[in-house]
């Protein structure tokens, strides 16, 4: 009976079963066969199938699988929304251009409807008049959103710490990178994207009810 | 050592002594008066509010004066001195190249100066922005709301009475219980790079 | 029928929002409304020294950064009652007319894109780099230089920086000649822009308009040969006025604006050159201006007049200023109120966009719907300017 594993695998016949390889059928007659290892003089033949198994064939569940396909391809594809506020909208033009070209990275097509983008960036100072503004557009885009909060007016109110001006996006909205600069250079803005791609392919997946977790990587120094 | 400042070249045709005094003449009984102060850098006149339409009509449309653009209108907020508010009129002479600054006071218990917004039609965001700031009203001015901040917005936020809103930013000298955390330095430590050739 | 063109719009430039009301395709009103991107400036400057508000005009015309800088300067200097020497208005008419070159290029790349042009987009922003690396080579910004100071500038220029300057002075022209060739016969650019958003000369008098759009009407005036500062009547340059005041007249002018300038930068590169590649920057006033740092670190005056003016800030006396200049949107002029404290009473800015978004409903007004993105494309506002 095949039912899914504790980390997505499957287990057959309600025991998790020792070595795979021997439930491979037998080759049928006539197939040349190899030497045995031992008389080719090779190791243990287990280890050197092993090996050569390894080389080719990726091991792995089901769904890590998924969960790396579905995620590559969001973070591969990031469609930002066009939302430039202030000064920091210019350098995120900038990266537009062709000095620092983002359409490497998959994302130069600036949607200008909330519905049909992936990613807001708030490009400048969000004043209080905008506020409803921001939330209404980051409640009109589609799951899966992020929000990378842009500059240190976007970040933290910046240089304006008065009465007009939000301190810090992440009142109104949930910000998944912060991009210190003002402006930010645009390198440090696709520095940013970059980061936003490692935290896409290092989350989970749902679909329907199931919850695909990725594959546990060691990686140093990255959250 | 500072150096005397250069007077900018006076363009030929209008000096704005010459236009205080065609004014006085064509309005004896206005009460100018000139704005005094040796740092008072643009030639500055003080006029009543109920005058200061025909005055600007005159301005506006006397051949030799021809002061055809309103630069700005600007609100000050003097507290504490009385008369509270003064509105600053900024004009400019395209013919003649000339410059010239009207300022009417405002007393905040009637905060009214008549519009000009149907001399100047400029003048119509200009006066917005300052009532919008001061609580200052224009008699006339064909749609006075705010301009600049929401519509719902309680206060005059460039009066001196009113903060500025500044939100304090907590760090750990003034946020009781808060420690700096150690940090870990082991993050940060340098990551070996493999460069590729591409 | 009532059509928002909201606050979040990728032709408007910045957070503008103008209702539109509509009979079919045709606009019967227009009502621009602003206030999005407000940010109190104003306010903020009264709490700050004139030192410290020179950051804060970066922020406000975003696209020019310099121009804000030099006006705040100006002003500040009018009133104080300085000036700065001679090499360092040089410098500062060098790189405002970069600067203007570069907002012209960002204008025309985002104005032909929200057109349809979009090489020009790609084309025009390879040359604002250039003029960014320029900045970032003077004053380590790339975009908010603060590199003015009241008095002159807060550091010399670089060695090589003539040089590069000079390389890009050589090699705009064909740029520019590349931007013509793709649009100024362009069939699609003039049936798009030629008898679109017109605004007679009376009107743009009228409305304050100032700048390119006053000259795209017909109107001769440039505060630089009318009013001159920093010693722009030494310089030989030609204004570019328009006759109708259509939108293609607007770029017609920008266009030649940018010819214009090249033509001021290259003047200035030489005067910089005949006055020392080295050499003076700075007012040599301490009781406004900085001590060089030299100073500072072997002269006892030098050191208390460094302190107490980075500290405290330089004490103006008491009165008022109001300075302009011709930034390349138009007439930014900056009106101080000092009460003889560091800090300004009052900070007015007279921001250009702020009057020039005015025109828009008279623009508009009778027209079809897809003229709207050219207008405010051809008005060249900045919602950092506007709003402060």
């Amino acid at each position: 009976m095949l039912r899914p594993g504790a980390e997505g695998g499957l287990i057959v016949a309600d025991q998790k079963v020792e070595n795979p390889f021997r439930v491979l059928p037998a080759p049928p007659p006539g197939t040349p066969v190899a030497a045995p290892a031992a008389a080719r003089g090779l190791g243990d033949p287990e280890q050197a199938l092993r090996e050569e198994v390894e080389r080719g064939v990726l091991f792995t569940t089901a769904g890590g699988m998924i969960n790396w396909a579905v995620n590559q391809s969001r973070a591969n594809a990031i469609w930002p929304l066009g939302f430039g506020l202030a000064c920091c909208a210019i350098e995120m033009m900038a990266i537009v251009g062709p000095r620092f070209d983002i359409s490497r990275f998959g994302a130069e097509v600036f949607r200008a409807s909330p519905r049909q983008a992936d990613l807001m960036i708030v490009a400048g100072r969000v004043s209080i008049k905008m506020a409803p503004v921001v939330r209404q557009l980051y409640d009109q885009m589609p799951d899966p959103k992020w929000v990378i909060s842009m500059g240190a007016c976007a970040s933290c109110g910046g240089v304006f710490n008065n009465y007009a001006i939000v301190q810090g996006v992440d009142k109104i909205v949930p910000v998944d990178v912060y991009v210190p600069g003002c402006p930010p250079r645009p390198e440090a803005l696709i520095h940013g994207i970059m980061k936003l791609q490692e935290k896409i392919l290092a989350s989970p997946v749902e679909v329907g009810t199931l919850t695909f977790q990725p594959l546990k990587k060691k990686r140093k120094g990255v959250a | 050592m500072s150096q005397p400042v250069q007077a900018p070249v006076a363009p030929p045709g209008l000096r704005p002594d010459q236009v205080e005094r065609r004014l006085r003449e064509r309005f004896p009984d206005v009460p100018f008066r000139r704005q005094e102060g040796a740092a008072v850098r643009d030639h500055t006149l003080y006029l009543p509010a109920d005058r200061l339409v025909e005055v600007c009509t005159f301005l506006r449309d006397d051949p030799a004066l021809a002061f055809a653009m309103l630069m700005s209108v600007s609100g000050v907020d003097l507290l504490p001195s009385e008369p509270r508010f003064e509105v600053v009129y900024h004009l400019l002479s395209l013919t003649h190249n000339s410059r010239f600054v009207l300022k009417v006071q405002v007393p905040e218990a009637k905060p009214r100066v008549p519009s000009v917004s149907g001399l100047w039609p400029t003048a119509n965001w200009h006066e917005r922005e300052a009532y919008d700031f001061y609580g200052i009203l224009f008699d006339g001015h064909p749609d006075l709301t705010r301009i600049l901040l929401p519509d719902d917005w309680e206060g005059w936020p460039l009066r001196k009475d009113s903060p500025l809103g500044y939100t304090e930013v907590a760090f750990t000298h003034n946020t009781p219980g808060r420690t700096v955390p150690a940090p870990d330095l082991t993050e940060l430590a340098p990551k070996k790079v493999k460069y590729r050739a591409h | 029928m009532t059509l928002n063109m909201g606050p979040q719009h990728p032709s408007t430039h910045g957070v503008l929002r103008v209702v539109l009301e509509l009979d079919g395709e045709t606009v019967v009103k227009a009502k621009p409304i602003i206030g999005y991107l407000h940010t109190g400036m104003e306010k903020q400057a009264e709490y700050k020294t004139y030192t410290q508000s020179i950051p804060q005009t970066d922020r406000m015309d975003y696209l020019a950064p310099m121009s804000n800088n030099l006006a705040l300067c100006l002003a500040a200097e009018k009133l104080v009652g300085i000036a700065a020497p001679a090499r360092a208005q040089a410098i500062r008419v060098l790189l405002t007319e970069l600067t203007r070159i570069s907002a012209h290029c960002v204008w025309l790349g985002t104005h032909a894109l929200d057109i349809g042009a979009m090489t020009v987009f790609f084309y025009c922003f390879r040359e604002r780099e250039k003029v960014l690396s320029i900045y970032d080579q003077v004053c380590g910004a790339r975009m908010t230089a603060s590199y003015f100071r009241v008095g002159g500038l807060s550091s010399d220029i670089p060695a090589g920086f003539l040089d590069r300057c000079q390389k890009f002075v050589d090699e705009m022209p064909a740029h520019t000649d590349e931007y013509e060739k793709l649009l100024s016969k362009n069939p699609i650019w003039l049936a798009r822009t030629k008898g679109v958003a017109s605004l007679s000369a009376k009107d743009a008098v009228a409305l304050g308009a100032t700048g390119p759009i006053l000259r795209g009407s017909g109107v001769r005036w440039d505060l630089r040969k009318a009013q001159p500062y920093c010693d722009y009547d030494r310089y030989d340059f030609d204004v570019p006025v328009g006759s109708v005041g259509d939108a293609y007249d607007r770029y017609a002018v920008r266009v030649q604006e940018i010819r214009q300038s090249t033509r001021i930068a290259g003047q200035a590169i030489a005067r910089i050159r005949e006055m020392g590649e080295k050499g003076e920057y700075r007012l040599r006033d301490f009781k406004y201006v900085v001590p060089p740092k030299e100073e500072v670190k072997t002269s006892m005056e030098a050191l208390i007049h460094h302190f107490k003016i980075v500290a405290h800030g330089f004490f103006p006396p008491v009165g008022e200023a109001y300075q302009a200049i011709e930034a390349p949107k138009g007439e930014l002029g900056f009106y101080f109120v000092s009460d003889g404290t560091p800090r300004p009473w009052r900070m007015k800015v007279r921001s250009p966009s702020f009057v020039n978004l005015q025109a828009l409903p008279s623009m508009i007004e009778g027209r079809l719907v897809a003229d709207v993105i050219t207008a405010i494309g051809s008005l060249d506002i900045v919602l950092g300017e506007i709003d402060r």
